[in-house]
């Protein structure tokens, strides 16, 4: 049966239910199935997102999830699948095209005292409602003076998708994570989604979570621990996810991937890097970055959105407030490039980082020879 | 009574009258009984096109159901739209808002107060004659005009005027201001400085209400919202996204349109293509309902049967409440745009001086009440001057408090740990 379920999960169209019930089912049997299958339980991005909405709806009745086409056409990226069914349309709204106002109402209701779950059908869309998002949400309990507290989760796919033009590749981490009063989330990884998700609902303030729509089909291996009910992640900590001495590399979301992928490579040439994975923009995890900076002196920020004004240059300046000793080499900044995404495939390719840029910008923290022009 | 504004929907101005309400100046148009409204029996068909209703006979607003109780004998107190105590509790309420307001005027130009200070002067009736039907556990959510619609919601003129002064003994401690008063206790949601902002979070409000009683089951909530905004507003999209889902989930909500004629010094005939904000209801479904805003009986009648359709369940209402600011858009407005002979047109249409005219007429009360009345309200708000001036201002620390829900921000609990490595934060989850 564990075999069964393992090759559904790798499907990815699945219903998140089944896999609940199928999860309760092998769940008992885990430790022994354990001896007869040799790998670790594996879930895609979707539903792990999509097991922690049920869990958290499951436990608080206050939780609901408003969104287009959250309810009946089970997610435009299917991740509130089977919750329309389970939780009726009381709880999983499908909303009319109007940003502004069901964000709005969103916020409302959490001022009042439910926990909403606002879905963007991507970040891009979030720009209707971000009046919102910052001035209504994020600034009143502040506003306030702590009378009024939002707990709402604003969550949504962010960033480059592939081919889907310049309004729809947008990433808004920067622009979130300039807020005060807000936090920003991006997971990578399912054990990230499912934490990150979990803990974002049930925090008391305003949370942006940025998902990225490419990961939602791709499978982690996932531990007993993170499928447990209260399993959660905290919020304002980034995870390590490979040590190393010789560079620091800070990525999140999608590029945490690459820079693994460029720490493979690096580690063939020589170059041991350590990969941090942000997990939080805001509050962005400075003593993480500084104490992998202060041992490996070299530093890389990768990010998916534009450079100017970017996560890459906060974590620089950081950097240089607190460890410009430590220093070996200047902090070379990975970002998408400066333009509006272009649509041609090639085009697009090069507006967006790839394992070779990572790589040749650890090279040239490292100080080595490293060909000046781009070859891809 | 109870379906009367049913067959408000069915109301479609006569094209006739279009062309000449746009032509006319400010100062004609709107004036009293413009519009008549008649609340036909629900029997009729709710879509009539306008040429079945030019047959039928002239529509009365509440304003002549108004003039017809006038009219008759006022010796019988139950023909009278109002009690003695409720007279003079909204008598009160009306003059606490107009000292109030004329205090931070004097405030203002004294330098205690500072930045954006819009006051309510005129408005009263509105705010006084909805808010004082409402339940302490109703929501109102206002604009940045909002001092008055906090005060008659309850908050105590002492922190209204704290926070005005930027003191730490304000609702909101000082960190809110003049445009964002709230009150968790009285339930006074802001305070919005961008127009619209209220409107899709008083819908949510009211949103909560029917969560509650639907998937909480919690069957005796019928908590009510309110959402007082202006003529300006009325043309942002938030607005008619609002309508359409406060009307397409049958929503507890009532929005209150404070038409006062004047966006700062936009004329709302020149900025609107359809200055008849009350039709813009029937449009998406719910009723629309004109009311003069100088009279605070009249506004009361239509607030009663506004807020008891919204407890009822029987989903929102669009009331337009045809008012004027006495004075400029905030104390920094020169109020150069607006004819004086509008401006002592309304004057003369003084919400407080008409209800007191009534109320002698009528024999509820005698002048010597009023001006025990109007002292009152005097001493409270010289005592909330006082009580602001000598209040201390906030701590420098003050500055970085309250960002966050959690005591210690940053989703670290009282204990110095993360929240979600605490067991207890993680308590009630359910195996799924």
């Amino acid at each position: 049966m564990l075999s069964i379920v393992r090759r559904k999960v790798f499907d990815g169209s699945f219903t998140a239910a089944a896999l609940g019930q199928s999860l309760q089912r092998i769940r008992p049997a885990i430790a022994a199935a354990r001896s007869y299958s040799s790998a670790i339980k594996e879930m895609t991005v979707r539903d792990a997102l999509n097991s922690a909405l049920d869990e958290e709806m499951s436990a608080d009745p206050k939780v609901f999830l408003m969104g287009e086409e959250v309810g009946e056409y089970q997610g435009a990226y299917k991740i509130s699948k089977g919750l329309l069914e389970k939780y009726g349309p009381e709880r999983v709204l499908d909303t009319p095209i109007t940003e502004a106002g069901f964000t709005g109402i969103g916020v409302g209701a959490a001022y009042y005292g439910l926990r909403p779950v606002v879905e963007f059908m991507t970040f891009n869309f979030s720009m209707q409602a971000i009046d919102h998002i910052i001035n209504s949400a994020a600034k009143s309990n502040y506003m306030s003076a702590g009378q009024i507290s939002v707990p709402i989760v604003f969550r949504g796919p962010n960033g480059a998708a592939a081919g889907v033009g310049a309004q729809h590749s947008h990433c808004y981490a920067a622009w979130y994570a300039a807020c005060p009063g807000l936090k920003v989330l991006a997971p990578y990884s399912s054990e990230d989604a499912r934490g990150l998700l979990k803990a974002a609902i049930r925090d008391p303030d305003p949370v942006v979570f940025l998902e990225n729509e490419l990961l939602y089909g791709e499978s982690f291996p996932v531990s007993a621990e993170a499928l447990d009910s209260s399993f959660c992640l905290p919020i304002g900590k980034a995870k390590i996810e490979k040590e190393g001495k010789d560079v620091t590399i800070t990525a999140f979301s999608k590029m945490v991937g690459l820079a693994l992928k460029a720490a493979e490579i690096l580690a063939k040439e020589g170059i041991s890097a350590e990969i941090i994975n942000l997990r939080s923009i805001r509050p962005l995890d400075r003593a993480t970055i500084n104490a992998s900076v202060r041992k490996t002196n070299r530093l890389v920020t990768v990010e998916e959105g534009f450079p100017q004004h970017g996560v890459g240059a906060e974590i620089c300046t950081s950097v240089i407030e607190e460890s410009f000793g430590y220093l070996d080499a200047p902090v070379e900044r990975i970002a998408g490039a400066d333009v509006p995404m272009p649509y041609a495939a090639n085009l697009e390719r090069s507006a967006v980082p790839q394992i070779e840029d990572i790589v040749r910008a650890a090279k040239r923290a490292c100080y080595r020879a490293v060909p000046m022009a781009a070859t891809a | 009574m109870a379906t009367a504004f049913w067959s408000v929907n069915v109301i479609q101005h006569p094209r006739c009258e279009r062309p000449s309400i746009a032509s006319r100046k400010p100062s004609s148009a709107f004036l009293g009984s413009t519009l008549k409204l008649r609340f036909n029996p629900p029997s009729r068909s709710n879509f009539g096109f306008s040429e079945t209703l030019r047959k039928s006979s002239p529509i009365s607003a509440i304003s002549d159901v108004f003039e017809e109780k006038k009219q008759k004998s006022a010796s019988s107190s139950s023909s009278l739209l109002i009690t003695k105590e409720e007279g003079l509790e909204v008598y009160e309420d009306m003059v606490l808002g107009r000292c109030f307001e004329d205090m931070c005027a004097q405030m203002y130009y004294r330098g205690k107060m500072f930045g954006f200070v819009h006051l309510y002067n005129g408005q009263e009736a509105v705010s006084t004659g909805f808010i004082k039907l409402l339940k302490k556990e109703d929501c109102v959510v206002s604009t940045y005009r909002d001092h008055v619609h906090a005060l008659s919601k309850g908050v105590p003129a002492r922190e209204v005027m704290s926070e005005l002064f930027g003191k730490t003994t304000g609702c909101c401690r000082g960190q809110g201001g003049s445009m964002h008063m709230f009150s968790k206790e009285h339930n006074v949601l802001g305070g919005f400085a961008f127009i619209g902002e209220g409107i899709p979070v008083a819908t949510g409000a009211a949103f909560t209400s029917k969560y509650r009683k639907e998937a909480l089951n919690e069957a005796d909530c019928d908590h009510v919202t309110l959402a007082f905004f202006g003529d300006g507003t009325c043309n942002n999209g938030q607005f008619y996204e609002c309508l359409n889902m406060a009307a397409l989930w049958k929503l507890p909500i009532v929005f209150v349109v404070e038409n006062n004629l004047w966006a700062i010094g936009m004329s709302h005939l020149r900025s609107t293509s359809d200055p008849e904000i009350w039709k813009k209801g029937p449009a998406f479904g719910m009723p629309g309902v004109h009311v003069d805003g100088m009279d605070v009986l009249k506004v009361r009648e239509v607030a009663k049967e506004a807020i008891g359709r919204a407890r009822r369940g029987e989903g929102p209402t669009l009331v337009e409440c045809e008012t004027y600011r006495f004075r400029g858009h905030s104390l920094a407005d020169p109020d150069e745009l607006r004819d004086p002979a509008e401006k002592a047109h309304y004057a003369a249409r003084d919400p407080i001086t008409a209800l007191k005219k009534y109320m002698i007429e009528n024999n509820l009360a005698k002048e010597g009440e009023f001006k025990a009345i109007d002292k009152k309200i005097d001493e409270i708000v010289e005592d909330s001057v006082e009580f602001a001036d000598e209040s201390p201002q906030p701590s420098r620390s003050q500055l970085l408090e309250n960002v966050f829900a959690d005591p210690k921000g940053f989703g670290i609990g009282p204990d110095g740990r993360y929240r979600c490595e605490d067991p207890k934060f993680t308590e009630g989850t359910a195996h799924v």
